[in-house]
């Protein structure tokens, strides 16, 4: 057994819980301990199953161990000029690889480097039987057989444990510059949406406080041209952005419930929008509110979007949105498939699950 | 084709002879009358030369006659149509524009052909948001034509874009010339509204950049209308680039060709296009449409960047020199934009083109490592050698995807079964070297036994079971894109390599 490599004493607890019909709750890096409902069940570490496993600068795919820290595939990845487009989040701690996935969770550059799902390429899990599938691949188009593995993009290891991931990688840009507008919030998302339209080489856009924060990064002469045109100020740079995709602004420094709103970009303030920071050119909203959770919830549904309450929750209210009846059905069969005994993570994400 | 022959190819179709043409014709007489009762009667057809036209999609080598042909006019009628088929146990088969190449549009003899022709409505442009929502029957490229006075455009470019349309792009997740930089299907879907086979209306996706829950808007991307029928499609809508720039590149060996495609990569540019065309297919080409091409080369490479007007010129000068540092013979950059549409044109008429120099061609679909291409080309050479069959290659450089094109005749008895063992072996090679059966065209029926060489048996039934938690009875498109673990056992059967005997669980019979 290669070192880093624990597949098989994990597949061992996972098919021993599935016979007793012990819950298990699954643990990478633990950086995202908070998110979503707590799990109560026999700890399943997947830290210890860790290693980059391959990466060739030139196929621009990189495969790893589940349990690998991100910071570590970052490194490997800068030493190639290269990079993670989704810029995962491991807000306070080291994000895992798997975790990574598994959350679903994009930093700044999401809207134009895509989310976690959208550079995975494949993967070996250990279903809810403890057996080690392989789906997809490593290469960047594949439609053999149904996407099972972005599929567990986002489902919070509630269908499966991520052993082995493979993602595509890409060039870093060569130059990025930080720039800062003073802007309302109404003026700042029309800026916003303005430069979305153009070819702007754009790759974070966030409101807070007044002041519009833009990313821009490509080649030299790109962001040149485009420093100049959007004008404004130098703003804080790389730690802006830093903090932005970890959470560690002081907008976030606060114990009361924070909402999260996933909603088309143009988006008018919602009325449950009170103190807001407005990250992804409008579509992600990060809120404190007053407004109640059902309130919140149907104002966002009925604009298309749909509201997390991401941290500090009271425990009660269901941390992710209800699914309708049709939804939680597909969820329920999907569960079942992967996880008949229901032993990973259940509940972690909604109660029937 | 003789059902015979289709029997040998795919024991769907023997199952089938079970229910003869009276028994046939019967059920056609009971069904017709109440499907339409809820489509507007032209629209159910049912005469034998109404059908006729649907019995094959792009791959025409398969052909079946549905028992019905049915074009609902709106999703409240797709619902109605799904639950009679649901009540009443008929399959149903889902048909875009019918450009597909793997046969997963075709008919099911004993069900219905649901085509979605006439939801060919552009509901919205949403320039602020980036996004147009459209029914499923609209075409990929007039998606783009109406984004156009907003400065946006879509994306994916399938070559068939002018024809296909949006629907067929969600089933069969396809992709076309701008992958690596832009994406495939999957990434440029915001959202979907699907019908289940109960005839229930479901959101997948959001209209934000994610939705609540399981990622399914993913896994009914691709899945070849196996788990539903998708009646409205919202996809992204990005800006127009400023500008985009192509360099020609000729090289005397596909090694060295293969080498370019790494450097460029390597230097950190991330083309739009990456585009490599090998002797027999650019000869083709250049015969066909002339766009100038080297005739002498092993191999082409069209390199294209786009972006800002500065961004493109500082990045087309750095293609040029890697590539000419590679060793390429010549390299050339269009000095016009009418130059670059000629360098292209040969590209995208490469199909056509091969298709002038042979009466009939096998297009295979296979990815792969790059850096498995000089291998995995010469053994084409071997098998092409091997067969007496011509192979021309195309082959989307930059994310590995690549098209060999097996010459054939169908007149000659017995080279269209010849052209599919060809193509099955190169498939299984694709396999070997780490990468996948099929890259954009799907499985469909074509591949559904390259299938079982690519997944093992529990894969293969995990597949399934996620079909049941959708379709329980097993009435969308069956047959398709996924193999049985039977046919799967008969068919290592025939595949035994060195002794290594797949699913040596199953019976065989």
């Amino acid at each position: 057994m290669a070192e880093g490599d624990i597949a098989q004493a994990l597949a061992d607890q996972v098919r021993d819980a599935a016979e007793r019909g012990q819950p298990l709750k699954l643990i990478g890096l633990n950086s995202k301990s908070f998110y979503g409902h707590a799990v109560e069940g026999e700890p399943l570490q997947l830290s210890g199953h860790s290693g980059i496993l391959r990466y060739e600068p030139t196929e621009l795919v990189l495969s790893a161990r589940a349990g690998t820290p991100i910071p570590e595939i970052e490194a490997a990845l800068a030493e190639n000029g290269q990079m993670l487009t989704f810029e995962p989040p491991g807000f306070d701690h080291t994000a895992s690889l798997g975790g990574a996935i598994a959350s679903g969770l994009g930093g700044p550059r999401r809207p134009w480097g895509g989310a976690p799902r959208d550079q995975l390429l494949g993967m070996t899990l250990l279903d809810g039987r403890g057996r080690i599938l392989h789906f997809g691949g490593e290469v960047m188009k594949n439609v053999a057989g149904y996407d099972l593995s972005r599929l567990m993009a986002g489902a919070l290891g509630t269908l499966g444990a991520l052993l082995e991931v493979s993602i595509k990688v890409l060039p870093a840009p060569t130059v990025e510059r930080s720039l800062v507008l003073e802007l309302s919030r109404e003026r700042a998302l029309h800026k916003m949406r303005e430069l979305a339209r153009q070819p702007a080489p754009l790759s974070a856009a966030c409101h807070l406080d007044d002041r519009l924060h833009l990313r821009l990064s490509g080649n030299s002469a790109s962001v040149a041209a485009w420093e100049k045109q959007i004008g404004g100020d130098a703003g804080d740079g790389e730690d802006f952005w830093q903090r932005l995709r970890n959470h560690r602004l002081r907008f976030f420094q606060s114990e009361r419930p924070l909402w999260r709103l996933s909603l088309p970009p143009a988006t008018p303030r919602l009325d449950c929008e009170h103190q807001v920071l407005t990250d992804w050119a409008g579509s992600q909203r990060w809120v404190y509110t007053s407004s109640g959770a059902v309130d919140i919830r149907e104002e966002v549904a009925k604009v298309g979007g749909h509201a997390i309450l991401f941290r500090h929750g009271d425990g009660k209210i269901p941390v992710f949105h209800p699914l309708d009846s049709v939804r939680e059905r597909l969820h329920r069969g999907l569960k079942k498939t992967f996880d008949p005994e229901g032993i990973l993570n259940p509940g972690r994400q909604y109660a029937s699950i | 084709m003789p059902s015979f022959f289709l029997c040998a190819l795919n024991p769907l179709f023997c199952n089938n002879r079970a229910m003869n043409e009276i028994e046939r014709d019967k059920r056609r007489e009971v069904l017709a009358p109440k499907l339409r009762k809820v489509v507007d009667g032209p629209h159910v057809l049912s005469l034998a030369e109404e059908l006729k036209p649907y019995e094959c999609d792009g791959l025409a080598a398969y052909r079946v006659v549905p028992l019905l042909v049915v074009l609902p006019g709106s999703t409240a009628e797709v619902q109605a149509v799904l639950r009679i088929c649901h009540a009443e146990g008929i399959a149903v088969v889902a048909r875009g524009a019918g450009t597909g190449l793997s046969g997963g549009a075709l008919p099911n003899e004993d069900g219905i052909l649901l085509s979605l022709a006439r939801l060919n409505r552009i509901i919205s442009i949403e320039p602020d948001n980036c996004c147009a929502r459209v029914q499923p029957g609209v075409r990929n490229l007039a998606i783009s034509e109406a984004a156009k006075p907003h400065g946006l455009y879509y994306a994916p470019d399938p070559s068939s874009q002018i024809a296909c349309s949006i629907g067929g792009n969600v089933a069969e997740n396809a992709g076309g010339v701008h992958c690596l930089k832009y994406g495939l299907t999957v990434n440029n879907l915001l959202s979907v509204e699907m019908i289940t086979i109960e005839g229930e209306r479901v959101t997948l996706g959001g209209g934000g950049l994610d939705g609540p829950g399981y990622d399914l808007l993913a896994l009914i991307t691709g899945s070849e209308g196996m788990l539903g029928v998708v009646v409205e499609v919202t996809v992204k809508l990005l800006p127009i680039p400023q500008r985009a720039q192509v360099a020609l590149a000729a090289f005397d060996e596909v090694e060295t060709a293969g080498q370019a495609v790494a450097d460029i990569i390597a230097a950190g540019i991330l083309p739009a296009g990456l585009e490599m065309m090998d002797n027999p297919s650019l000869r083709a080409a250049e015969d066909f449409v002339h766009a100038g091409y080297p005739t002498d080369a092993a191999a082409i490479l069209l390199c294209e960047v786009d972006g800002g007007s500065e961004e493109v010129s500082e990045d087309i000068a750095k293609v040029r020199q890697r590539l000419l540092d590679s060793g390429a013979s010549e390299v050339r950059t269009a000095s016009n934009e009418a130059e670059r549409a000629r360098f292209w044109a040969g590209r995208k008429a490469a199909f056509p083109a091969v298709g002038r120099i042979s009466p009939d061609y096998y297009c295979m679909d296979g990815t792969i490592p790059r850096k498995h291409l000089p291998r995995v080309l010469r053994e084409i050479a071997q098998y092409s050698q091997e067969s007496g069959l011509r192979v021309a290659n195309v082959f989307h450089a930059g994310d590995g995807n690549l098209h060999p094109l097996i010459l054939y005749d169908a007149n000659n008895s017995g080279e269209l079964e010849l052209a599919e063992e060809v193509g099955g072996r190169i498939l299984e090679l694709c396999v070997e070297v780490g990468g996948t059966i099929t890259g954009e065209h799907g499985v469909g029926l074509e591949k559904i036994n390259q299938m079982c060489a690519q997944f093992p048996p529990e894969e293969l039934q995990m597949f399934h079971d996620v079909k049941a938690v959708f379709d329980q009875k097993g009435l969308l498109n069956p047959g398709k894109a996924i193999p049985t673990l039977n046919r799967c056992a008969e068919f290592g059967a025939m595949h035994v390599k060195a002794g290594d005997l797949r699913f040596p669980h199953l019976e065989r019979f």
